[in-house]
């Protein structure tokens, strides 16, 4: 099976797994609007506040709304004996891993870019930093998907849940932390965005890149 | 040359190796730290601005060095694993993670004990004193990933992918905290600014740095022992050092 | 002497970060020693088992 076969059955594959278990995925959205919510509660609900922390929360949330999902990606696969098939199959596996990866972003991410408006409302934001807090969720997601996707193939099977994962993904993941809410940050401050974006971007394309074949290794590894 | 070093590949012939040099390399970091402390406290003048306090400089860099440079050792080890399949060189990248967690909390403490007389908080959100709190972070999942894991040769695998994953990032999130801090120079405070060196200061340093760097090796070397006999104890040679 | 530990009025900063150095590494020199023993005992362990295993067959 070619790259592009294998790329285009794991996303098809993935994709249809995520329509079955919608409940599953729309907790993980909920879970996000739930932890913005909450923030302006533990706070004061002053406007000028708010629309200056909002960038900074709804990137939080995000990484911990990504972190909630990820189990999904490889546990089910794994525990009913699929994924050491794919390992096993004649296709070569970065491509089976980027297209279920893929899928997963887009079932779980995807929906959280487009989100991003409620939250941005919620804080009141301005459009064009709602906007631009979107796109950075647009770039930045990919990062944390390919960053969580290396973190979950290394803890299959391994003790410790939920919370080894997050230990391992999060310091990874403060440089699209920084660079996500600085960008909305910057914009606010009439800054501008593009070199934060540029950023966000260059390190989706290398997520992409590179991101398939360490988590290959990853779950061959968890195979030994 | 490369069969000769090789020789001390396999765990059972570098064992006896790493038990002779453990002393050597302890007596080494004791001396390196007694100069190092006579220099910053008898040999180093008082500071101007920050008085007697800035002294705390003499343990705070040093082990901020160390907790970075032992990330960059491991994942040099965790590299070795892969290349070479070598069971030492894991066995290696597992000794020295907690030497290193434990000179990045030592670095984070002092920081915060140097801080407060200087600029009036325990805490300083600086680029430098953040990257080592991600960095003690790095160490403790690598940690927590070996424990969680319970086939040795598993664990060492899966935490050299995470290590030169983590050693790729680490440049990335200074850079970005970097950022980050230049960013937000309300707080125009930065440990990275320390006092004007005068050269003493900077001997006092360096030295502590070398003793720094001498105990990792010895403690490593130590610890290495102790995990070859745990993973090796069922073997002829590990069964013969009990007779 | 008296003069000396007290650091020009910071003593309390510049011991609290020098003793938690001490600490830690007493700790870890305690650490590293338990390790050594558990080890050992680990290995003795196993050779008792292979030798109860030999009895046997």
């Amino acid at each position: 099976m070619t790259a592009g076969a294998a790329i285009a059955w794991g996303l098809r594959r993935d994709l249809a797994l995520a329509m079955r278990s919608r409940a599953e995925i729309a907790i993980v959205l909920v879970f996000f609007v739930l932890v913005t919510s909450l923030f302006p509660l533990g706070l004061e609900p002053d406007p000028v506040l708010l629309a200056k922390i909002a960038p900074g929360i709804a990137w939080v949330a995000a990484l911990l709304a990504s972190l909630l999902g990820l189990p999904r990606l490889f546990a089910a696969d794994h525990a009913d004996g699929s994924l050491e098939q794919l390992a096993l199959a004649p296709a070569p596996l970065p491509a089976l891993v980027a297209g279920k990866v893929f899928a997963h972003w887009v079932a779980t991410s995807l929906p959280l870019v487009l989100l991003a408006p409620l939250a941005g409302i919620q804080f009141g934001l301005e459009p064009g930093a709602i906007g631009i807090l979107a796109a950075t969720l647009l770039l930045g997601t990919p990062v944390l998907a390919w960053l969580g996707a290396i973190g979950a193939a290394l803890t299959l099977g391994a003790r410790g849940g939920a919370a080894l994962l997050a230990l391992l993904v999060l310091p990874l993941a403060v440089p699209v932390l920084v660079f996500g809410a600085g960008a909305v940050e910057s914009s606010r401050a009439g800054l501008g965005a593009q070199a934060h974006l540029s950023l966000l971007g260059a390190g989706a394309i290398l997520s992409v890149v590179f991101g398939p074949f360490v988590t290959a290794l990853a779950v061959r590894i968890s195979f030994e | 040359m490369a069969s000769g070093l090789f020789r001390f590949s396999s765990p059972a012939s570098f064992f006896p190796l790493a038990g002779r040099l453990v002393p050597v390399f302890g007596w080494l970091a004791a001396l390196l730290a007694l100069a190092g402390l006579y220099i910053g406290f008898v040999v180093a003048p008082t500071d101007f601005q920050q008085g007697e306090s800035y002294r705390i400089i003499f343990i705070h860099v040093p082990a901020a060095w160390m907790a970075m440079f032992t990330y960059l050792v491991i994942a040099g080890w965790s590299a070795a694993s892969f290349i070479w399949n070598t069971r030492l060189s894991a066995m290696m990248a597992q000794a020295l993670a907690p030497t290193g967690a434990m000179f990045a909390f030592v670095s984070l403490w002092s920081g915060a004990f140097w801080g407060r007389p200087t600029w009036g908080t325990y805490w300083v959100w600086d680029a430098r004193l953040t990257s080592t709190l991600i960095l003690l972070f790095l160490y403790l999942g690598l940690m927590a990933l070996r424990s969680a894991i319970e086939d040795p040769r598993r664990a060492d695998r899966a935490c050299a992918v995470l290590a030169l994953v983590g050693s790729v990032n680490v440049p990335i999130i200074y850079f970005s905290v970097q950022w980050w801090n230049t960013l937000h120079q309300g707080a125009s405070v930065s440990l990275t600014t320390a006092p004007k060196m005068a050269e003493t200061m900077l001997a006092g340093m360096l030295v502590m740095g070398l003793a720094a760097w001498a105990y990792t090796i010895a403690a490593s070397l130590h610890r290495v022992r102790s995990i070859i006999l745990e993973r090796e104890g069922h073997t002829r040679w590990a069964q013969e050092l009990m007779r | 002497m008296i003069e000396w530990l007290s650091m020009g009025g910071y003593a309390y900063y510049v011991w609290m970060s020098y003793g938690m150095l001490a600490i830690a590494i007493i700790v870890e020199l305690f650490s590293l020693s338990a390790r050594r023993r558990r080890a050992l005992e680990l290995v003795a362990q196993t050779g008792e088992e292979a030798n109860f295993a030999e009895e046997a067959t």
